[in-house]
């Protein structure tokens, strides 16, 4: 269940009265007013709206990457909000997994290397980090590419792997930044049917921001966002 | 050791870039450590200069002779236990090219004044025996292939004509005295032969009874020649043979100054290298935060980076001085003593390079840690 009323209790993450204000020159921009957000665990949304209308920022917010300048979020009972920078970076590396919209691979390491990134900072035995990795490409069905390096894929594939890398830490939820926003029509499906396989039969929670309505179409919900304000707009009911 | 095919994948990013800033260290360090070496050199003279001789030269200049007669007014001085004398001669064998150090010395008290000459009695005393006999150090021996017996011609540039000595014997102590120890022969000879500055010596070497009185002797030594023609200037060995290396300016100051525009060059270039290295992977650094590396294993990373290239630089750079710096010392025998690189030079040198590495990269690999994820995100 998604709401935007600040009224559920049990939710995986809860957003309450968040505001984001930047500060360009002497003028105050306030990129999120107010915001509140309930998301469920197993729920795939997706977050559609004009540029600058605020969606990024929120992205950022529930990963941990920046800190909104009132209000709170919490996810799974911790409260990043009130994190220290350390603490943050930790629990981002436990609970987050990242798709980019430019895929963001590193270059120099192999399709292996850059999903086993995020495994480095636990504490798994190179076997069972191996072992993870593997699954994790087989998921995106690159098993057959873990040895080539990012410029050796296609852009659809290099966004696979970028989902590979995503998972392999299995992370309590999924925060992905216009995850097709770089791919042809084909690739795009490919890596939405992928996401919706990763909600459907493996209940990942799954927060998208797109641009595409057609990938907004996948998700269980969509929110609009306009001017830094949540606006009413599921497609299924479910939203108060 | 997880995490060194992190490092590695970067360090490899960019090949020939790497290998030229590793290039870098390595000539600076060779660089280094061939000043070191020459340095040293410089310094054998004094260092194997005993603390019980004093050397009392001209007051104007070392060039500028004294008379002979104030040997037996040295020697009268309390404290004063012998005193010996030399002249530089300044010949050159076969060749212009081929110069080295040559010095008549008053052959009946050298030795007692300076006994480390390293050779035996009996090479001493064949020596003494042959009014044109040459002692001669071992390293110009080996440089021009000189054997006991041999007849050596050489031509006089201050005292000039043609001069001919017999090699009666070659230095060759346990200490550095005979590899830097020059030719030496007879000063009976140069008087003989001398066709000006009969009766004059180049400088007096006094060897007093006790060390801890040089500075009291040196003072009687100068006072007792004041307001004469010719006013003496006497200080200790150490101290006179610094002044040698002196006269061909200040050696230290020159190392110094070089090792400093080397190591502020070094700076500048592996510091610009690193930067542009960060700038180009901003993105990478920014996605790796987002993964969950703190900002602590971002500077460890990049300061890993210029560490290692600058240890492989350095340990490169010290290998090839090693290699280099016999072949040099050969090349130079007879005007250099012999170039040797000590190892609390070698280890000075890794320090040196890992400072660096420290220094130019620290900037960069701050500017890393404390990168913002979503403003390097935004970056294209």
């Amino acid at each position: 269940m998604v709401r935007v009323d600040g009224k559920s209790e049990n939710s995986l993450v809860k957003v309450r009265g968040v505001d984001k204000v930047y500060r360009r020159g002497s003028e105050d921009i306030h990129v999120l007013q107010g915001l509140n957000l309930d998301v469920d665990a197993g729920d795939f949304v997706a977050f559609m709206g004009p540029s600058g209308s605020g969606k990024t920022t929120l992205l950022n917010l529930l990963g941990g990457l920046d800190l909104p300048t009132r209000g709170t979020i919490t996810v799974a009972g911790d409260e990043i909000t009130s994190m220290s920078g350390t603490k943050l970076t930790a629990w981002r590396a436990r609970h987050v997994g990242f798709v980019f919209q430019m895929y963001n691979l590193i270059p120099v390491m192999t399709a292996f290397q850059n999903v086993e990134l995020p495994l480095l900072l636990t504490n798994l035995s190179k076997a069972q980090r191996r072992s993870h990795v593997e699954t994790a490409l087989e998921v995106v069905g690159l098993s057959d590419r873990m040895n080539h390096s990012p410029n050796q894929l296609s852009g659809g594939q290099e966004q696979r792997v970028g989902i590979a890398r995503a998972i392999v830490a299995d992370p309590t939820f999924l925060l992905c930044d216009e995850p097709t926003g770089d791919l042809d029509r084909k690739s795009a499906d490919e890596v939405l049917n992928l996401l919706d396989r990763l909600s459907k039969e493996f209940k990942k929670t799954i927060l998208m921001v797109t641009h595409d309505p057609l990938a907004a179409t996948r998700a269980d919900v969509t929110l609009h966002m306009d001017k830094g304000v949540l606006i009413d707009g599921a497609r299924e009911g479910a939203i108060a | 050791m997880k995490y060194s095919r992190i490092l590695l994948a970067n360090l490899f990013r960019k090949k020939i870039r790497t290998t030229l800033t590793i290039g870098s260290f390595a000539v600076a360090l060779l660089l280094f450590g061939v000043l070191a070496a020459v340095r040293v050199a410089f310094s054998q003279g004094a260092n194997s200069a005993g603390v019980d001789r004093l050397v009392v030269r001209n007051k104007t200049s070392i060039i500028q002779p004294l008379p002979l007669s104030y040997k037996n007014d040295i020697l009268r001085l309390a404290g004063v236990k012998e005193v010996t004398y030399l002249n530089w001669f300044g010949g050159v064998y076969q060749d212009e090219k081929n110069f080295f150090p040559q010095m008549a010395i008053d052959v009946p008290t050298y030795r007692k004044v300076v006994p480390d000459v390293g050779v035996t009695d009996a090479e001493w005393k064949a020596f003494e025996d042959d009014r044109q006999a040459a002692i001669v150090g071992r390293s110009i021996a080996d440089h021009y292939h000189f054997k006991v017996g041999d007849h050596i011609p050489i031509k006089g540039v201050i005292f000039q004509g043609a001069w001919e000595f017999n090699i009666a014997a070659i230095a060759k102590g346990d200490n550095a005295a005979g590899d830097i120890l020059p030719f030496i022969f007879h000063e009976d000879y140069l008087e003989e032969k001398r066709t000006y500055g009969k009766g004059t010596v180049g400088w007096y070497v006094v060897r007093v009874e006790n060390p801890d009185n040089s500075g009291k002797i040196s003072q009687a030594i100068d006072a007792q020649f004041s307001n004469s023609p010719f006013e003496t200037k006497s200080d200790t060995e150490k101290e006179f043979a610094a002044s040698w290396g002196k006269q061909l300016g200040n050696i230290k100051l020159i190392i110094m100054t070089i090792g400093a525009v080397v190591f502020v060059t070094l700076l500048l270039v592996t510091g610009n290298t690193m930067a542009t290295s960060i700038r180009e992977r901003v993105r990478e650094l920014a996605v790796l935060k987002a993964l969950g590396y703190s900002d602590r294993f971002v500077l460890w990373l990049v300061l890993s980076e210029g560490l290692t290239i600058a240890v492989l630089g350095g340990i490169l750079g010290l290998l090839l001085a090693i290699v280099v710096i016999p072949g040099m010392s050969k090349a130079l025998a007879g005007l250099l003593p012999p170039l040797i690189l000590l190892p609390s030079d070698t280890a000075l040198g890794l320090a040196f390079a890992l400072g660096a590495g420290v220094l130019s990269t620290l900037l960069p690999a701050t500017s890393a840690m404390r990168l913002r994820v979503v403003d390097a995100l935004r970056r294209v």
